[in-house]
């Protein structure tokens, strides 16, 4: 092959060339990107990222581009942000937070797998493209796509929260909404992709879109001083980005840019959607599918297709996965916007939520290096902790006013408000 | 009389491009059964070596997952549709 990489069965092996296809025709079993890689650690050497800017292009050589590639825009380059209050409030020692609330262009880590699919997409030749999506990756596609030129056409519930369609209308994409839940988006998706010449994102292009995930595990890995955390809490909707940080780790011990480790895997959930958790905590051979009923409708995936690699992979690095309801959600979007000053939308604080219940049950030790996943802004799901911060009343705009505020507000004389 | 049963475009390699097919089964174990005795190619692609419904195939009973519907054994009614959907996913 002329290129160092093409799709492989991850069942039964397969390789099928590069092409828009997303599940092996002889045992219908997800593909997965394979990478000669031989070959590129004769080509690619750590050294060389140093004059490239920080965002997910500058680990080109590691994803499945065309080798005249120019990046379109700058997606990814999030920051690790090392804890300090929150380490502090939990008693461990070393926490950071991976913040992809704030990746670029719409503010979720759903920018990263749109970024690879989008260039798969032109290479195969699509004009229009689209996905099913339960919010964050309409808002990825649309936004791209209307910088790239492409056709967007994307498919969601139609119970989606207000602002995650609009974050996708305003770039000018077609919005389909559809009666019923993610799952039976995705199962619609599945026939289009079958039946039109379309470039769905997370359908026929699958394979190519869920290689983006692992910049965000390149970028932890070089945040920590090229290094690998001893623990990684990760959200987990379709149970893809788990697995695609572990792939991302596991090539740069190939690589030679890391010292190998034993990371272990931690998987969140809500409890009102959490197939993958239960069926961790219930040791099941397949999960079972489940109806979402949560706030979390970013990671209200019931029938998970990368649930059982998930499931495997947690298992096999000594992880666990949890889940939290959905007052124990919105307490953990407070503590954390409270404590770290991060504030992420409802997936961000199951992931928080159950990493402190994970501290909490033993499971992730005082003395480890801990890294939490946070993939998308707190701007997109307002409404899930609108009620918890109801509009004070106005006050006049005087001197007068503002002290009876303060003394009925907080039972404070002037005095002791710190006044001069 | 007759229960539907439509076979996904990856299939149909092994069912000389036939997209759909009626039977009169009375569970959805009958009705993979009709379709995989009229294809025999298809066998290994719908069950494992165990004999289950493989792992990363969907299969729907109208608008349902038939995992909802009790699995397998659930009754089809006449005019049922039965789909085979490949499992793709990603918020």
């Amino acid at each position: 092959m002329s290129d160092l990489y093409e799709l492989r069965c991850r069942e039964c092996g397969k390789t099928w060339g590069n092409v828009p296809k997303s599940f092996c025709e002889d045992c219908f079993s997800p593909l997965e990107v394979s990478y000669d890689y031989d070959a590129l650690k004769k080509k690619v050497r750590r050294e060389n990222l140093a004059g490239r800017t920080f965002n997910m292009w500058r680990y080109a050589d590691l994803l499945p581009l065309p080798e005249d590639f120019t990046p379109a825009s700058a997606v990814g380059g999030t920051p690790l942000v090392a804890s300090r209050k929150l380490a502090s409030h939990w008693g461990i020692s070393e926490l950071y937070f991976k913040n992809d609330a704030v990746c670029f262009p719409s503010l979720s880590f759903k920018d990263r797998v749109v970024g690879t699919a989008l260039v798969a997409a032109r290479r195969f030749g699509f004009e229009t493209v689209g996905c099913s999506s339960t919010g964050n990756l309409a808002n990825a596609v649309a936004a791209q796509s209307a910088q790239q030129g492409f056709d967007a056409c994307v498919f969601i519930p139609a119970d989606l929260e207000p602002a995650k369609v609009l974050n996708t209308a305003v770039y000018g994409a077609r919005i389909v909404r559809i009666n019923g839940n993610y799952d039976h988006v995705n199962r619609l998706c599945a026939q289009i992709a079958d039946r039109f010449k379309w470039g769905l994102v997370n359908v026929n292009l699958r394979p190519y879109y869920s290689e983006g995930s692992k910049t965000h595990g390149y970028e932890i890995a070089e945040q920590l001083g090229w290094r690998l955390p001893d623990n990684v809490v990760v959200p987990m909707a379709g149970g893809s980005l788990i697995t695609k940080i572990a792939k991302a780790f596991k090539e740069l011990v190939t690589l030679g840019w890391v010292e190998a480790k034993a990371v272990k895997f931690f998987g969140a959930q809500a409890t009102g959607c959490s197939p993958i958790s239960d069926g961790v905590k219930r040791n099941l051979a397949r999960f079972e599918p489940q109806k979402p009923n949560t706030i979390a409708r970013s990671l209200a995936i019931g029938n998970p297709a990368d649930g059982p690699f998930a499931m495997k992979l947690i298992r096999e690095s000594g992880g666990w996965a949890e889940d939290i309801s959905d007052p124990e959600i919105v307490a953990a979007i407070k503590l954390l916007a409270e404590t770290e000053g991060i504030f992420t939308e409802t997936a961000g604080g199951v992931t928080a939520g159950v990493t402190q219940k994970l501290i909490q049950q033993g499971r992730i030790g005082p003395g480890e290096t801990t890294v939490v996943c946070i993939t998308g802004n707190g701007l997109k799901t307002l409404d899930a902790i609108s009620a918890e911060f109801p509009v004070a009343e106005a006050i006049a705009p005087r001197l007068d006013a503002f002290e009876a505020y303060l003394d009925n507000q907080f039972n404070a004389t002037p005095a002791a408000a710190g006044v001069k | 009389m007759p229960v539907t049963i439509e076979i996904p475009t990856a299939f149909r390699r092994f069912t000389d491009g036939t997209p759909k097919i009626d039977c009169s089964a009375a569970t959805i174990a009958e009705a993979l059964n009709d379709l995989t005795t009229r294809f025999p190619e298809l066998s290994r692609h719908v069950r494992d070596e165990q004999g289950q419904i493989r792992q990363f195939l969907n299969v729907y009973l109208n608008e349902e997952d038939i995992r909802f519907l009790g699995g397998e054994g659930c009754s089809l009614k006449e005019g049922d549709r039965v789909l085979l959907v490949p499992s793709i996913a990603g918020g």
